[in-house]
């Protein structure tokens, strides 16, 4: 039982590099998963016998790569594509640098092409280079099996039919499509971090920590794309005060969270790739909510907080962004430095009425000003607008607590 | 090597074809189908007359009928196409940009069967 725990955690772990080497190898993915499978089950086989080989991860790839030959070998009709495919050798030792690594950066960029429906870019991501089931992600975004399954197949017929290059970008596109694939990252993180959906576990675990995963390789690909280390430094600084995030099912807002209940390890590689992202001096909005999340995981209390840091650090973020979830954001800093009054001024400017923390915002800023009769309609307003189970149950409090 | 169809749509909320207006979007196209036919991908492409001039052929029953106008009642149709054989979709996707750019329209690129 424990070797079958430690192969489906070691072919978690490389499936990833495996599915990736072998879609360079015979362009194309079916094949690809196929093969990658049946070298699972002669692990599982062998494994328990023979002991975990020196390179298990090396191993499964060739294995993996010789089933696949084996398989078109077999096949009466192969077109030309698989016999050239099976014709080529590979040499390429299986390390954790080089082009071993490059081939999990271009499967990356296929899956998180912007010719690929949002959805299908996210549910491939964590398929192909998070190595995480059809059944598991269709569980984590709450779809049936088959819908995320036929979601799945339509993307990688896409890919093979209209012919989605397995590339890196040239340098011209290059930003432009990193952007893309940070955003498919951030929204599997998200989708972990706050469900927006009623009847799921406030946080689910398993999609923060696996968009935390893949952060942490396309940072080692792409060590000199700051925003690549922003978005990593944002995750690891959100995800080091996950524990203390929710309590007795309720929500626990950053002023009154129990701060040595945050992960210092976290914080502080978070904060060592926020200095580093400074250094380099090309700020972007990853990097900004990551310096933002810096100054609060600084503080030792609310009360420390560096409230003009946070509201400078917004205002570079709405100058690149121009968006008003960004100036709201501000706006909670500003009440902090200039009072309530002053905020709310400006926040009920802001065109957010769909938006709930807009008015959750609002109702704690109304509370502060003794108006508890507007406030109350601006929780309510707010509970009509969040199926989040936890956030329900803060927002439920807080209004009860009015006078 | 694939060939991709660049299709641009013309729609009922298209204005009224004036050819003095249009006189800069030929100009413009005529310079892109230069530059694809200069990179040697060029297959074939071309403008296609208003759909109020089209017929309709249907010999899927008994007899060949032949009906004035489109098959189907549509606010969008074709207006012209490219047709160009490249390697991979992101260089299709790249020509389609320049196209919607010079024909001031939007583009759908779609990949032809395998051995067309």
């Amino acid at each position: 039982m424990d070797s079958q725990l430690a192969i489906e955690r070691i072919y978690r772990e490389e499936y990833g590099r495996i599915v990736a080497s072998l879609v360079r190898r015979f362009g194309d993915i079916d094949i690809a998963e196929e093969a990658a499978g049946e070298a699972l089950l002669a692990a599982v086989e062998k494994w328990p016998v023979d002991g975990v080989p020196p390179n298990p991860g090396g191993w499964l790839t060739t294995t993996a790569g010789n089933r696949a030959i084996d398989k078109l070998r077999r096949e009466s009709h192969r077109d030309a594509k698989h016999q050239a495919a099976y014709m080529l050798s590979d040499d390429t030792p299986h390390e954790p640098t080089g082009i071993v690594e490059d081939d999990r950066l271009r499967l990356i960029f296929t899956c998180c092409h912007p010719a690929l429906a949002p959805e299908a870019r996210v549910a491939l991501t964590l398929r192909l280079l998070g190595g995480l089931t059809v059944a598991e992600i269709a569980q984590a975004f709450l779809v049936p099996e088959t819908t995320m399954a036929q979601r799945i197949t339509r993307a990688k017929k896409k890919i093979s039919v209209a012919k989605i290059p397995y590339r890196v970008p040239s340098a011209a596109d290059l930003g432009e499509r990193v952007d893309g694939v940070l955003a498919v990252l951030y929204l599997v993180f998200n989708e972990g971090y706050l469900s927006s959906s009623a009847d799921s576990s406030p946080i689910r675990d398993e999609l923060t920590a696996e968009a935390i995963r893949l952060a942490r390789i396309l940072r080692q690909l792409l060590p000199g794309v700051p925003e690549v280390t922003g978005l990593l430094a944002l995750m690891l600084l959100t995800e080091a005060r996950r524990s203390v995030r929710v309590a007795d099912g309720q929500l626990v807002t950053l002023d009154e969270q129990d701060r040595g209940g945050w992960d210092r390890a976290l914080i502080e590689e978070g904060h060592a790739l926020v200095r580093e992202c400074l250094e380099t001096g090309r700020p972007g909005q990853y990097q900004l909510l990551a310096a933002v999340n810096a100054v609060h995981t600084d503080a030792p209390s609310a009360a420390d907080t560096d409230w003009g840091q946070v509201a400078t650090l917004y205002s570079q973020l709405y100058a690149l962004t121009r968006s008003p979830i960004v100036a709201l954001n501000r706006l909670i800093a500003v009440a902090e430095l200039d009072g309530p009054e002053v905020a709310l001024a400006q926040v009920d400017r802001l065109p957010l009425e769909h938006y709930h923390p807009w008015h959750a915002t609002r109702a704690d800023l109304l509370r502060r000003l003794g108006r508890s009769a507007e406030s109350r309609e601006a929780y309510d307003a707010a509970l009509a607008l969040t199926d989040n189970e936890a956030e329900r149950a803060y927002l439920t409090r807080r209004r009860g607590q009015l006078g | 090597m694939t060939k991709y169809m660049l299709t641009v749509h013309g729609t009922v909320d298209d204005p009224e074809f004036d050819l003095e207006a249009m006189q800069p979007v030929f100009e413009a196209v005529d310079v892109v189908n230069k530059k694809m036919m200069d990179a040697g991908i060029w297959v074939f492409g071309g403008g296609l007359e208003a759909i109020d001039v089209s017929t309709t052929v249907d010999n899927t029953g008994a007899e060949p009928i032949v009906t004035d106008g489109p098959f189907a009642e549509s606010k969008e149709w074709v207006g012209g196409f490219w047709i160009l054989d490249l390697p991979d979709l992101d260089a299709a996707l790249e020509w389609a940009t320049e196209a919607s750019k010079a024909c001031a329209g939007k583009v759908e690129v779609r990949p032809f069967q395998a051995d067309t």
